[in-house]
């Protein structure tokens, strides 16, 4: 049987995971889809919490869950918008890598 | 049994996950991303949250990865060449990530009431009924909210990708 | 209302209804102020015979501190008043014919009334707080009427440079009486001399060491107020101011306070014989310096100014003498010989013919067209002879003839109280000859012999209301010491023990003549001075090396200033937080790293920052 503490521990994994290609990726589009990977460990441990805290009739608290619904909506927008975004500069710039783009440089 | 299927899908999960930051290929990328939502769907389901684990596959695999499949094609992204690291932030990055880690186990071995392990449920399979029934009562307001959310975000990409009129 | 309280208050009346009412008219304001001062003199004649009583008014209180006008009065105090009166009412006089034609009458008539206040007050004191309050304004008043000719620089200086003395000798003053508040808890002197009569038994080592310390800062006042050795410099620049001003303030009264406040506290004395000491050095070598300056001056009124100096050493030295002998402690009532009444003998006569030649020469600059120079003088005893034998009259009084003037027996008796000590007591002697030189000097001179200019020639004697002063005070100088005069202040003039009979008045007497003698043979008939002493005539130097004093002393003050605002206020404080917050600025403008991964990262620092401080060190 799993306990919760295994869930959040994968979940913080899959998180760090996620931040570190944020970090260390040179590809604005892999950095994007690092952002999917952290967005998406927040959602197992809504899932898990919400799973694990049961109510007196046995039900799971469907709070997490619906959290999670509107949490992946609103990503999906966000990556159409943000591709739009990448979209319009690589038009200006003839670039993707994140490091030719420091004109807020200072 | 349970235990196991966990063990399988939480390594499928990270390791897909690790690939898409390790390899230098897009493509690559994009598509371990797509196998490691799948991994992360079925771990939805093993904690019985049936609605959630179908639109984690359909919206996010589904769609939104498609997406961005269609974007590397369309701005043609090569592989990254190898270029010569930098240690500082190279560095840097690995720090930051291990002190997270570092504070994850810190505070899950202290974290008591998550050592419980899961009680069974009152009842199995009516999880969209009551997953809808919870939005639409409670949180209807918010889901209007949401509706009108990608309706600006729709305009907004249009208006994005315009190309300027001359 | 108390008599005394009316002799205080009305010359303040006077001088405030100069300053706010007759302002413009001279005349109503000199009348008011005479006016003034001639109910004080009735006030005080009344006073010598009897009338008036100590009396007190609260003046403000603080915390357990009162501070009160009090009024303290014994003989001292009610002669003191009459010659402080009697002489300014004779000023007052002669300056309404001598400033007849001065375009700031008023104003100098309203100085005059603000200096009979201030003086009344320190005469009446019967305690520390109110002496210092009178002791300061006196100090005004001398620097309103010294500077009274402002627009001559000479004046303006001279009125500045006695101030900043005074107040140089009033800081140490200062000192004094908090010294002495802190050892017995009040300020007045009945409750200070009982206080230290109780406390002479406790810790008397450290009680002594304060003591003589206090006494000595009280006597910087005295030094600063009667123009001793080394703060004497004032004093002969005083005399720019008008001459009635010399007299009255420079020469009877505003100098004597000095005197008169160490007289007032000699019970002081007593305890601190290594401050008495001291005083007594100080007060022999302001005599023997002025009279040796003296000796080459050739401005009459610079004579007189040194010849001031030298009586006011006289009468420092014999304060300095009490609890030296082998006389008690007495009150001041009593005719024991107490060094202190001799000073205060002294200061009494001297304030007579003092005033009286000053007025003298007051009344040859008149006549000489305002010629001050003596050897531009000369033969003016055919023309004012009047003027020439009052003057004859002070000068004997000054030089001690023996019997006839009062001179005599103040100076015997200062000479008698120095007599145990032989280094002070020949120098003092040296003095009497000295004296009896430089003033035979200047009467032969000035008044005999043939007129030397043309400003001598035409002079003619003054009016009698200049001339009738100078008899008064003529007379005083012979009949002051009289026995039943004086016994009226407070003492017997013939009755003031000496040892060793009559060889002090003999040896006296003897300095007196060769210095006349000699006087007569070197200057008779002469056209210009046949002695030059550089070193006298330039006053032995003491103002340039002031002036290089306070040169050095504010060229370093400055140094400092100038180096503390270059290198504290503009290079660390200004410039420091200017460079300051520039570099922190520069600094922090690393952060903006302009690339987004910076930015993650630095985002996750802080990240790890709140889950650290939030969760884990909870």
């Amino acid at each position: 049987m799993v306990s919760l503490n295994e869930y959040l521990l994968v979940s913080g994994l899959l998180f760090a995971i996620g931040f570190a290609g944020v970090l260390l990726r040179r590809n604005i589009i892999v950095i994007f889809m690092c952002l999917e990977i952290m967005l998406s460990a927040a959602n197992l441990s809504l899932v898990a919490f919400s799973r694990f805290n049961l109510s007196e009739a046995g039900v799971p608290n469907y709070n997490g869950q619906v959290l999670v619904f509107f949490i992946i909506t609103v990503a999906a927008a966000e990556v159409a918008l943000g591709l739009a975004i990448i979209v319009a500069l690589f038009r200006a710039r003839r670039t993707v890598h994140v490091e030719d783009l420091d004109s807020m440089k200072n | 049994m349970e235990q196991l299927a966990f063990y399988i899908f939480s390594a499928i999960m990270l390791g897909f996950a690790a690939s898409v930051v390790v390899n230098r290929n897009p493509v690559t990328s994009a598509l371990s991303l797509v196998v490691s939502f799948v991994g992360l769907a079925a771990l939805f389901v093993m904690l019985n949250a049936y609605f959630i684990g179908i639109i984690q596959v359909l919206v996010y695999a589904g769609a939104v990865m498609v997406l961005f499949l269609f974007i590397i094609m369309l701005m043609d992204i090569k592989a990254e060449k190898r270029r010569e690291l930098n240690l500082v932030a190279f560095g840097g990055g690995i720090a930051v990530t291990l002190g997270f880690v570092a504070q994850l186990a810190t505070v899950l071995s202290k974290f008591t009431p998550g050592r419980a392990k899961m009680s069974p449920l009152a009842n199995e399979g009516s999880d969209v009924k009551l997953v809808g029934h919870e939005l639409f009562t409670n949180y209807n307001f918010h889901l209007q909210v949401i509706g009108v959310l990608l309706l600006v975000s729709t305009i907004g990409v249009v208006v994005l990708s315009r190309r300027a009129t001359k | 209302m108390p008599l005394p309280f009316i002799i205080l208050f009305l010359p303040l009346i006077a001088a405030l209804v100069i300053l706010l009412g007759t302002r413009r008219s001279g005349q109503t304001s000199a009348m008011v102020s005479v006016g003034s001062v001639l109910i004080t003199l009735a006030c005080a004649i009344a006073m010598l015979f009897g009338a008036g009583e100590a009396a007190s008014l609260t003046w403000m209180t603080i915390g357990d501190l009162t501070l009160d006008i009090g009024i303290e009065i014994d003989s001292k105090t009610r002669s003191m008043m009459f010659i402080v009166t009697f002489i300014g009412a004779l000023v007052h006089i002669f300056s309404l014919q001598y400033m007849k034609d001065d375009d700031a009458k008023a104003r100098f008539f309203g100085g005059l009334s603000l200096f009979m206040f201030s003086m009344t007050g320190i005469v009446l004191a019967d305690n520390f707080a109110m002496m210092f309050i009178f002791w300061e304004l006196v100090g005004v008043s001398s620097y309103l009427l010294i500077g009274h000719w402002y627009q001559k620089n000479s004046a303006a200086d001279a009125a500045k440079k006695a101030f900043l003395m005074n107040r140089i000798g009033d800081f140490g003053f200062m000192i004094g009486i908090l010294i002495l508040f802190g050892l017995t808890g009040s300020l007045s002197f009945s409750d200070i001399n009982n206080g230290l009569e109780i406390a002479e038994g406790a810790s008397e080592s450290k009680q002594a060491g304060l003591l003589t310390l206090a006494t000595l800062c009280i006597f910087c006042g005295a030094i600063g107020k009667s123009a001793q050795f080394p703060l004497h410099t004032w004093l002969p620049d005083a005399m720019e101011g008008p001459t009635p001003v010399s007299a009255l303030i420079h020469a009877a009264t505003m100098v004597a306070a000095g005197v008169y406040m160490l007289v007032k506290v000699s019970f002081l004395l007593y305890a601190a014989p290594l401050a008495a000491e001291v005083i007594s050095y100080i007060g022999c070598i302001t005599a023997l310096i002025a009279a040796l300056i003296a000796t080459q001056q050739d401005d009459i009124k610079k004579v007189l100014a040194y010849s001031t100096l030298s009586q006011l050493g006289y009468m420092v030295m014999a304060v300095g003498f009490v609890g030296m002998g082998e006389f008690d402690k007495q009150g001041p009532d009593s005719n024991i010989f107490d060094p202190a009444n001799a000073a205060y003998f002294h200061l009494y006569t001297h304030a007579f013919f003092k005033a009286l030649l000053f007025l003298g020469s007051g009344a040859v600059i008149y006549a000489c067209h305002h010629q001050q120079n003596i050897w531009k003088m000369g033969g003016l005893k055919q023309k004012m002879p009047i003027t020439t034998g009052t003057f004859a009259i002070g000068t004997a009084a000054l030089l001690g003839i023996p019997y006839i003037t009062s001179g005599f027996f103040s100076k015997d008796s200062v000479l008698a109280a120095t007599y145990s000590k032989p280094h002070v007591f020949i120098p003092a002697l040296c003095t009497v000859f000295l004296t009896a030189f430089y003033m035979t000097r200047l009467f032969v001179v000035a008044f005999l012999g043939k007129a030397k200019s043309d400003d001598a020639e035409h002079a003619k004697e003054v009016p009698p209301i200049m001339f009738l002063p100078l008899v008064l005070l003529a007379v005083f100088s012979i009949a002051a010491g009289w026995s039943f005069v004086s016994k009226l202040f407070g003492f017997d003039s013939h009755h003031i023990p000496h040892p060793h009979g009559l060889l002090i008045p003999v040896l006296a007497s003897l300095m007196g003549f060769a210095g006349i003698g000699i006087g007569f043979l070197i200057y008779r008939g002469k056209e210009k001075d046949p002695i030059r002493i550089p070193l006298l005539a330039n006053k032995f130097g003491f103002d340039e090396l002031y002036a290089g004093i306070v040169r050095i002393f504010q060229d370093t003050v400055a140094y400092v200033a100038k180096a503390l605002d270059q290198i504290l206020i503009d290079g660390l404080l200004v410039r420091g937080l200017g460079a300051i917050t520039a570099g922190t600025g520069s600094l922090l403008r690393r952060l903006q790293v302009g690339n987004l991964q910076g930015y993650a990262f630095l985002f996750g620092l802080g990240v790890i920052a709140i889950i650290y401080f939030l969760i884990i060190s909870v």
